[in-house]
């Protein structure tokens, strides 16, 4: 068992404190920091995980980084703070893992380009785009690594209780931000997201739909093919996530329809949305640092 | 109540409601055909966009036959009177949509969210009314909710900047009382200042008497479309209810034999199939579905060997809301699937 590199985790809300859980299963990363902005829940809650906690922001965390040897800080507060947070803790050298839409570093979505990224080398700040980005982009790219997508076009229909203040506040981070990485990441040639929020109770599970239209006629056999492998991929650290129907095949389009279920660590199971983001994050973390590890880094 | 001399605002759904039966079709000419005779006619305000809003141009919703732009900028610059407004959606659509729409001359952008979600409204809503443009929160499918959550809900709207609140009957579920409770409600809870409004579907065949209801209650906007082209079994008919506001000395402002003349002559051409009640559209209505899920579940039904009705039913089972139409294909094909096994 090799030595777990050591993590600090902004954001005691839901998103962080689900994360936390993960990493407290994982073999390469060891949670050792919460830090949020008051005394509260959250808080509470990773105290009693054992972890050390900073209810003074940021800057309560960073006299420690160096002694405490972070060298992960995972960031789940809001993008209009992230690019603060980011710059301290990378001058205490650690790498930032932006959960939040400000994507100052490059996208990351793990089976479509985190091997990429670690070939680069090492980044000070990777961005885990959105939750319906991360549900979405490995299908857009299970298509587009057949042959050349046009448009590419995902609607994210989540949970009302799902989605949190900072996401109602600033939709359109999350609209264009997925939009975006549909392009850079999924390798369409435009992007476009839709999300829908429902209220239903009991609260349904995450369903993305994924339409893609296809410059040539589709290869139905080598996409239905390869989207059945990215699903496998992303099953890896996401368990329920589930090719409900699809791909169907229309003229040029190409359409998938999925449900990510969560793992229901510390949000519940219908919020696969949010289970997608904390579980890519930390996929995204342990690769860092088993790179590391082997010096490859 | 006395409607006499009471101000009514009539604003016209068929370039955007009605671009549903079209499938978003509607040609530059015809918009500008229509437009400028809703314009002559009288009518203040005609909403001009794709069915689902600013950015609705999708695979899931449909691309239309133009951009929102080239609508905007066909239409705008030929109202002699009539102002235009434009809808969006966020989560569909954004504030560059809003700005784009803004630039080309709409007087009014109204923002529209599921009656449970206007939290998501706070920055376009925002954005709308800090920019001075008549800014409207449209909260949809509201019977599904309380009359006292979708007060809650229409507070937040008017706290954002909204100055006028819509009751949405997305699915033409309501009855009269629905909406005489839920519009008396917000009239007594929100600043006398806010207008209220009321935007209904044909589908129970109770648009006339709902916008009545509405007025009664303490409405002065109310929709409809020129020959009730718009989604389900279509909107109020406008020309119907203005009928029925002259008769009770309402003040419209619109001369209503020229704009039964427009239903008549340039809408009703340009159907392409009748927008009526029939047993899909009563369907939406009766067990409460978004009326655009209406041509969707047509085509599934067709393609999968389903009942249209059918999956319709499912989705009112399942409360789906506004937005869902990428649901409809997937619940035809399990529907399919159960029939074979």
């Amino acid at each position: 068992m090799p030595n777990k590199l050591r993590a600090a985790i902004i954001g005691p809300g839901n998103i962080g404190t689900d994360l936390l859980m993960k990493a407290m299963r994982s073999e390469w990363i060891e949670p050792v920091w919460m830090v949020g902005i008051e005394e509260s829940e959250g808080i509470k809650r990773a105290r009693e995980f054992g972890m050390k906690t900073s209810t003074s922001g940021v800057d309560g965390l960073v006299p420690h980084m160096k002694e405490d040897k972070i060298d992960f800080v995972f960031d789940a507060t809001s993008a209009y703070v992230h690019a603060e947070n980011s710059r301290k803790v990378n001058e205490q050298g650690a790498i930032m893992v932006d959960l939040t839409p400000a994507a100052i570093g490059p996208f990351c979505v793990p089976p479509v380009n985190l091997q990429t990224l670690l070939e680069e080398g090492r980044k000070e700040n990777v961005n885990m785009v959105t939750c319906g980005g991360q549900a979405t982009i490995p299908m857009v790219n299970a298509v587009s690594r057949v042959q050349a997508v046009e448009y590419g076009e995902i609607v994210a229909t989540v949970s009302s209780k799902s989605i949190g203040p900072g996401t109602r506040k600033n939709i359109d981070e999350f609209t264009r931000t997925t939009a975006a990485a549909i392009e850079q990441v999924g390798g369409a040639d435009k992007g476009k997201a839709i999300i829908v929020v429902n209220p239903a109770e009991p609260p349904l599970i995450m369903r993305d739909t994924i339409h893609c239209l296809t410059k040539e006629q589709p290869n139905q056999e080598r996409i239905t093919e390869s989207v059945q492998d990215m699903v496998k991929e992303v099953q890896k650290y996401v368990p329920g996530y589930t090719l409900k129907n699809g791909p169907i095949f229309d003229g040029n389009r190409v359409t998938i329809f999925m449900e990510v279920e969560g793992l229901g660590d510390f949000l519940p199971k219908y919020s696969g949305n949010l289970d997608i983001m904390t579980a890519a994050a930390l996929r995204t973390a342990e690769m860092y640092a088993e790179a590391m590890a082997n010096g490859d880094i | 109540m006395n409607y006499l001399g009471k101000k009514i605002t009539l604003h016209d759904m068929c370039l955007r409601d009605g671009m549903h039966p079209k499938r978003h079709q509607i040609s530059l000419d015809e918009m500008i055909d229509i437009a400028t005779g809703l314009d002559d006619a009288g009518v203040p305000l005609i909403e001009v966009t794709h069915g689902d809003g600013l950015g609705g141009t999708s695979v899931n919703y449909g691309f239309p036959a133009h951009s929102d732009e080239e609508y905007l900028s066909a239409v705008v610059p030929k109202m002699k009177n009539a102002k235009v407004s434009a809808l969006l959606l966020p989560g569909i659509g954004t504030v560059d949509h809003l700005k784009m729409a803004a630039d080309l001359g709409v007087s009014t952008i109204r923002v529209a969210t599921h009656c449970t979600e206007a939290d998501v409204s706070e920055q376009h809503i925002g954005m709308a009314s800090q920019m001075g443009l008549d800014t409207v929160g449209f909260l949809m499918m509201a019977h599904m909710i309380s009359t006292e959550d979708l007060l809650e809900q229409a507070l937040l709207m008017e706290s954002y900047g909204a100055n006028c609140i819509y009751c949405t009957d997305s699915a033409g579920y309501m009855m009269p009382h629905d909406v005489t409770e839920r519009v008396s409600l917000l009239r007594n809870r929100l600043k006398p200042t806010t207008e209220l409004g009321f935007h209904g579907h044909h589908n129970l065949g109770l648009g006339v008497a709902n916008s009545m209801a509405a007025v009664e209650a303490g409405a002065n906007r109310i929709d409809g479309s020129a020959a009730g082209l718009g989604a389900g079994a279509g909107n109020t008919p406008l020309e119907v209810f203005a009928a029925v506001l002259h008769r009770m000395q309402a003040d419209t402002g619109v001369d209503i034999f020229k704009l039964m003349a427009v239903a008549e002559e340039k809408v009703i051409p340009l159907m392409d199939e009748l927008v009526r009640v029939d047993r899909d559209s009563l369907t939406l209505g009766y067990a409460g579905v978004y009326s655009s899920f209406l041509l969707f579940a047509k085509r599934a039904g067709k393609k999968y060997g389903v009942p249209s009705q059918d999956i319709l039913l499912e989705m009112a089972k399942r409360k789906a809301i506004g937005g869902q139409e990428d649901l409809i294909e997937d619940v035809a094909m399990e529907m399919a699937k159960a029939q074979q096994s």
